[in-house]
């Protein structure tokens, strides 16, 4: 008999739990939290042992490479670098990797980034070998496949954009708009007359204003009007013949579309400028409307956020951009064009002479096109339709959850994602940071806070189409309960998290005095 | 929230007060309150020229990066470089240690334009 007595290990709030962490006898969090074990880490650097090696390599034989070095290029030895075993190493990042929170984990509802689940299987197309071992120098006729795959990209892109042509090679959004800009320009100056000036609405990302002033653009902000939209009059007040373009995300960073769209750009198109999309909230209209009949000229893309290819971790991403076919001379180097029965790569700038130009380095990030075009072809037209319709309904469904807990700043229907505040919680001196901060002790990751800036104490809510309702209503009974806190127990909230490996941060002491460096012998805290 | 009477406002958050022929400008108490921890401030040099209503500079806190508003134009003649430093002085002294830039003004009579002190408590009163 291997269990005698019957014991079984309560499933339920441990009654021991009591004497660890604060908030380790609360009920599992609606999202599921609950106390484990987990691991302190200290740095690599206070790890190992001198000689320690992860990999044992042989005595190197023949010539020195340091004798084929000039003697004032070559560095002395390195004191104190950190000298481990391969196993120290993995638990190190391994136990780190414990302390973080994904979309793998959970709910991960933060707006204007679109953080929805990436399917396998696109990774898994990414990681064949005949394409993830292919050489960027190789010779066309080797890499017809990949070639191939770029080709069609760009066409779906255009087509789902509404557009002429697209660019595959800026490797992130805001790299895109830079490059977007970049052709706005140069079609600009082919005229003539490159302009000075890009209107920009109050609600815009804060990457906007700064693609326009990398590219030499005053920036003039625009504001909105009391349902959160752009008005035309706004626009038509603001525009001239020095304006060489609008920029407009569509649907907005309040997550409304932009129904004059039509009627400012012919405004903006009237005094001969260019409209400019940010394709950051591609996801609520995918399928459904494309921009280029929305009288947009420009518009990039985020694979990353559209197209499920990985997100965050600095990258390699991928923000391609379509143009009309008045723009598309302008586009950077390299192109894929169909050859004959096959394709090739245009990039020779005598082959364009409008271009602007190369952006990054051989073809753009590959991979991130690999990954791309398996979702587009899994899901197919009427998938990518369906993707945009469950990203507005899910939002919608938050939405309505909530109402009634929180205050609506903009009551106009929105799409992908919705914008609180912390109106009604103000009275009992709860801001959005503390419910934020007590999301994560349910479990879940707090949407975007205090963005965009027309609304103070903004929460911003984007939960994507790739969530159950199963999911959603245990955030909204989270959302809720918190909502309930700030009445019953609002020290409580000012304390979250209480679950969280590591509490509330000094995040006033981590920006004013950043500790960037390790030196031996420094202390924490 | 503290607004001293004897200084002009703007309704972007700024104050002006007059230092002889010259104006010092700083955030407002609304304003710090507002950005919560300000964590960065990024000021203009000595000799550059501001307009009015137009950005000087910036001000950044856990929360937000805001852009600051001149109230007047002119040239800048102090800057108040120890708040690179120590941003903290904006919120803890707003109106004195916090002070940012002081500017030579061009058009002195633009100061006539700025909120008064009653007409920027009711800005703050409706913004409630």
């Amino acid at each position: 008999m291997s269990n005698p007595t019957g014991w079984k290990p309560s499933v339920g709030a441990s009654p021991s739990a009591a004497a660890g962490a604060a908030g380790a006898g609360e009920p599992p969090g609606l999202g599921g939290a609950a106390p484990g074990l987990a691991h302190e880490e200290p740095l690599l650097f206070e790890h190992g042992s001198r000689g320690r090696c992860g990999v044992s390599l042989p005595a190197p034989v023949g010539p020195a490479p340091a004798a084929e070095i000039p003697a004032a290029l070559l560095r002395g030895p390195i004191d104190g670098l950190p000298e481990l075993s391969e196993l120290e190493v993995v638990r190190h990042f391994t136990r780190l990797s414990t302390w973080n929170h994904g979309i793998d984990t959970g709910l991960y509802p933060l707006g204007s980034c679109t953080m929805k689940y990436n399917p396998r299987s696109s990774e898994a197309f990414a990681r064949l070998p005949g394409f993830a071992g292919l050489h960027p120098l190789a010779p066309a006729t080797h890499v017809q496949g990949a070639l191939e795959l770029m080709y069609r990209l760009e066409r779906a892109l255009s087509e789902i954009a509404g557009m002429s042509a697209t660019s595959l090679s800026p490797a992130a959004g805001a790299h895109g708009e830079l490059t977007g800009l970049m052709v706005i320009r140069a079609w600009h100056q082919s005229r003539g007359n490159p302009r000075r000036k890009v209107l920009i609405p109050d609600t815009a990302h804060g990457t906007n204003p700064a693609s326009a002033a990398l590219n030499g653009y005053t920036c003039v902000e625009l504001a909105s009007g009391p349902d959160g939209r752009l008005h035309p009059e706004t626009v038509a007040a603001a525009m001239d013949e020095d304006v060489a373009a609008i920029m407009v995300t569509n649907p907005n960073t309040l997550g409304i579309f932009e129904s004059h769209i039509a009627e400012i750009a012919a405004i903006v198109h009237g005094r001969g400028g260019l409209v400019y999309g940010d394709g950051a909230n591609m996801n609520a209209l995918l399928g459904v409307a494309r921009p280029g009949d929305l009288g947009f000229d420009v518009i990039q893309y985020n694979l990353h956020k559209t197209f499920a290819t990985p997100h965050g971790g600095g990258g390699p991403g991928a923000g391609p951009v379509a143009v009309t076919g008045a723009l598309a001379p302008f586009l950077p180097l390299p192109m894929v064009v169909e050859d004959g029965p096959g394709f090739r790569l245009v990039t020779d700038p005598a082959e364009r002479p409008g271009s602007v130009g190369k952006i990054h380095g051989f073809w753009g990030n590959f991979g991130m096109f690999v990954r791309a075009w398996a979702y587009l072809r899994e899901l197919g037209p009427e998938g990518l339709r369906a993707t945009a319709e469950l990203a507005v309904l899910n939002a919608a469904y938050v939405r309505a959850g909530l109402s009634g807990a929180y205050h609506l700043p903009y009551p106009t229907d929105s799409l992908h994602e919705v914008v609180f505040d912390d109106q009604a919680q103000k009275a009992a001196g709860i801001t959005t940071m503390d419910v934020a901060k007590r999301l994560i002790d349910h479990g879940f990751h707090p949407p975007t806070i205090y963005f965009p800036l027309v609304v103070h104490g903004a929460l911003m809510i984007e939960p994507t189409e790739t969530e159950s309702k199963e999911a959603l209503d245990a955030f909204i009974g989270a959302m809720r309960a918190i909502a309930d806190e700030a009445r019953t127990d609002p020290d409580r909230l000012r304390a979250a998290p209480l679950r969280a490996f590591r509490s509330r941060l000094d995040e006033t002491r981590a920006a004013r005095r950043p500790v960037l460096r390790w030196t031996p012998g420094m202390q924490a805290g | 929230m503290n607004v001293p009477e004897d200084l002009a406002y703007t309704r972007e958050h700024e104050w002006a007060r007059r230092k002889g022929s010259r104006v010092v400008v700083g955030i407002t108490d609304f304003a710090q309150d507002q950005l919560g921890d300000v964590v960065y401030v990024e000021l203009p040099a000595v000799g550059d020229e501001v307009k009015r209503g137009e950005s000087f500079g910036v001000v950044e806190s856990t929360k937000a990066v805001s852009e600051l508003f001149a109230p007047v134009s002119g040239t800048v003649v102090e800057v108040n470089d120890p708040l690179v430093e120590a941003p903290e002085a904006v919120n803890e002294d707003p109106y004195e240690e916090g002070w940012m830039i002081v500017i030579e003004p061009s058009e002195p009579r633009q100061l006539e334009d700025l909120l008064t002190s009653a007409a920027y408590a009711g800005l703050l009163a409706e913004q409630d």
